[in-house]
């Protein structure tokens, strides 16, 4: 492999050795405080959002008995799409990353959850929690660079194969689930030997063993429990109840494969925006050689980017619209993000470092274009921001608030 | 894992609506959305209500628990883990049941004394009501009276040791076997002793059942050599030993002194294991999720053997007892540390701080 290039004015460069050690105590200090005040609140936050998504699911499973009815299919293919997302999303991806391991609760423990989507969690725990959060964006390390299938660097070299990318792109948005979890295998490492035989069949078959019960769920035993619904209401009423049962099951068929396929669409843009968008960057394996734990947090915070949005955007995207405080604290409850936002802007402020963010369109905007782009030989480095600046608003309100707390009222 | 409660015995035709109902709730069972309409409904782990809380003597309270699930039952002398939610956060601690065996509504008690700085017994003394929910572990320990039962008997307790040995003289005085035991129990005074009332009541109404107390507010504390002047005849008794550690190691090697360690019967729970020494090949250990290898000498258990070589692994009680630090044994064999017992790998779960390799292993952790 040749040698690559670090991207020119990489903030990684510009701190010092003392000033990377002061930073990694401050974003320390902040996990320790936030972990400190761990408790009941934040408990009753996810068995709420585990109840409400859980009665949701069998709410809208329960409508689309009758998805014949087209209002019933479209409410219940709502429900469903919105159900599998906060599951694998503000719950399912949160829950595994250990975010609630401090609850000792097994029910709602990274070690026993498994998830309603194809990748089973043991193989997800390892490419996702150890290889991508530990060698975040590591050209070489890192799977999820491009997850060795685009080319998403330009100092990535370029094959004619990669001028499929942008059909590529296109199937892996309405698979993704299916992208994920034969990404979890790291083929990689299987080709270089360094997985036995024996863990790569054990592997293959765990994921046969969930993509059995994943499509016997969806698309047997839900649109069966529909046609026989049907089939037995309309036998009662005195109609022809085989086409009121094969309507249905299709009805029901359709209407859990649209809900996949919405849940696959949207954690494929929110997953591609916290990382590909123009703003982050990506680093070579001599750059990150020996690095400390200062030096550590930068690069989280310049491989990531966060998206502007909405307290439901935010739910809705299992707060992984704070990309950028995910990856400094990947094991920190996801609905803590919010609040820590403010103070971790204020530290890149100080350091020089800027605060990758944007509007869903514009970061969902760049991805689209580096994967197009990069599809072609060439390509260069894209415009990189500068250092993070609050806008006068928000230091007006740190002022107020420094001013409107005094240390003893 | 995680430290988790016991699995319920449920009825064949539960388990079959479990099996098939899977298909549509997979990857959660059935269980998980019947909790939804009644937390009890699940059968993930045996819950209990807590029904009432008598306060003791010396600042202890007992705490009368309703299964949710039938528990196994229990032998007096054994206990379990008792788990409880303090500011969103599971706790666990193990304590003696105090019950008696086969109430007749399923009901068990434990008894806990108030430890300041504590975590949990301060709450069971202080904060809990009836209608609390606390988790409940398996029924465990070895501490329990042997069968047949010995002739004579020496009882020797301290402080809060005293439940094991309340329980087991309970046993004999229902067994109508208090023929010849002698109790020596050290509390604080009086009226600092943990089911004062209750001893001193059996000691008046049996004549085979002699109670020494020691009041170590007023009196010296107990040592192993006071036994020749309150039990002249204890080299010729089996003996049932319950207290605090330090009380516990000077009897032993009293006992050990004496050669007579054979009737000693003690519940401790074994120092920290796993450091080496012992049976078996040892080997190495391929760490699937963290990716890490590492070699175990004869002795070295898997949570050590990784530790050592950078894993960072999750360990709780290391010796067994909480399966914190379970994982998925993916490939190999393994060797019980404690009991030299050999288990092939068939993707079950094991605890690694008690298991080293024999050759190479590879586990999901």
């Amino acid at each position: 492999m040749p040698k690559l290039e670090a991207t020119p004015n990489n903030p990684l460069h510009t701190l010092t050795a003392d000033q990377l050690e002061k930073l990694g105590q401050e974003f320390d200090a902040l996990h320790d405080e936030i972990y400190a005040e761990l408790g009941d609140a934040d408990a009753r936050y996810i068995r709420g959002m585990i109840t409400f998504q859980r009665r949701l699911i069998a709410a809208s499973r329960g409508v689309l008995l009758f998805s014949r009815f087209r209002p019933a299919w479209w409410a219940g293919t709502a429900g469903l799409s919105i159900a599998k997302i906060l599951e694998n999303m503000e719950i399912g991806h949160n829950v595994m990353h250990g975010q609630w391991d401090w609850m000792n609760d097994p029910n709602i423990h990274s070690s026993t959850w498994d998830w309603d989507t194809a990748s089973p969690a043991a193989a997800w725990k390892h490419s996702h929690n150890f290889v991508h959060h530990t060698y975040t964006y590591v050209i070489g390390k890192d799977k999820d660079v491009g997850y060795e299938i685009f080319r998403v660097d330009p100092r990535q070299k370029w094959r004619p194969g990669y001028l499929l990318q942008p059909i590529g792109n296109v199937v892996l948005m309405l698979t993704f689930e299916w992208g994920v979890a034969l990404h979890d295998l790291d083929f990689d490492a299987i080709k270089s030997g360094s997985k036995s035989k024996k863990q790569v069949a054990q592997e293959l078959k765990a994921i046969g063993v969930k993509a059995r019960r994943q499509i016997a769920k969806d698309y047997l035993a839900y649109p069966g429990v529909s046609a026989a619904a049907t089939a037995a209401v309309t036998a009662l009423n005195g109609g022809d109840p085989t086409q009121a049962a094969r309507d249905s099951f299709k009805a029901t068929l359709v209407a859990d494969a649209v809900a996949n396929v919405v849940r696959n669409i949207w954690s494929n843009a929110i997953i591609f925006c916290g990382h590909f968008p123009d703003q982050t960057f990506m680093f070579t394996e001599e750059e990150v050689a020996n690095e400390s734990r200062g030096g550590w947090y930068v690069r989280q915070l310049l491989g990531a980017a966060n998206i502007d949005g909405s307290p439901l955007f935010h739910i809705m995207s299992g707060n992984l619209s704070f990309q950028v405080e995910h990856h400094l604290f990947p094991d920190m409850p996801s609905s803590r993000y919010k609040e820590i936002a403010p103070r971790v802007k204020e530290i890149c402020e100080r350091y020089g470092l800027p605060y990758n963010t944007g509007p869903f369109r514009k970061q969902w905007g760049t991805v689209q274009r580096t994967i197009l782009r990069l599809a072609f030989p060439g390509g260069g480095p894209r415009p990189k921001p500068g250092p993070y600046v609050a806008p006068p608003e928000e230091r007006a309100e740190r002022e107020r608030l420094v001013e409107a707390l005094p240390a003893f009222p | 894992m995680v430290e988790t409660g016991a699995t319920p015995n449920v009825s064949f035709v539960r388990r079959q609506v479990s099996r098939i109902g899977r298909v549509m709730t997979s990857p959660l069972l059935p269980d998980d959305y019947f909790a939804l309409i009644r937390p009890r409904w699940s059968t993930r782990e045996v819950t209990g209500t807590v029904v009432r809380v008598n306060k003791e003597r010396g600042n202890a309270s007992t705490v009368v628990i309703k299964p949710n699930f039938p528990l196994e039952p229990h032998l007096p002398g054994q206990y379990l883990r008792l788990g409880m939610e303090i500011n969103g956060i599971r706790h666990w601690r193990a304590y003696t049941i105090t019950s008696d065996p086969d109430h007749p509504e399923g009901f068990i008690s434990i008894t806990s004394k108030h430890t300041e700085g504590g975590r949990m017994s301060p709450v069971l003394n202080q904060f809990v009501r009836s209608g609390q929910q606390v988790f409940l572990g398996e029924i465990e320990g070895e501490f329990t009276l042997p069968d047949p039962l010995p002739g004579q008997l020496l009882m020797v307790s301290a402080g809060s040791g005293i439940t094991p040995i309340l329980a087991m003289l309970r046993e004999l005085d229902r067994r109508d076997r208090l023929d010849d035991v002698v109790h020596v129990h050290s509390s604080r005074s009086a009226d600092d002793m943990i089911f004062g009332d209750m001893l001193r009541e059996l000691a008046d109404r049996r004549p085979g059942y002699r109670l020494v107390e020691i009041h170590t507010a007023d009196h010296a504390r107990f040592t192993p050599a006071d036994l020749d002047h309150h039990c002249p005849d204890w080299r010729d008794r089996a003996t049932f030993l319950s207290g605090p550690r330090e009380l516990i190691d000077a009897v032993e090697e009293h006992y050990d002194a004496a050669g007579l360690s054979d009737q000693l019967h003690t519940e401790r729970f074994q120092p920290v294991i796993g450091n080496g020494g012992g049976d078996g090949s040892g080997g190495t250990v391929r760490f699937r999720v963290s990716e890490c290898d590492a070699e175990c000498e004869a002795g070295v258990s898997i949570l050590v053997g990784g530790e050592n070589a950078g894993a960072k692994l999750q360990f709780g009680c290391r010796m067994g007892i909480c399966h914190t630090c379970v994982g998925r044994l993916q490939d190999g064999a393994v060797r019980d540390i404690r009991t030299g017992a050999i288990t092939e790998a068939s993707g079950q779960m094991i605890r690694v701080c008690i298991h080293a390799p024999e050759g190479h292993v590879e586990v999901d952790l």
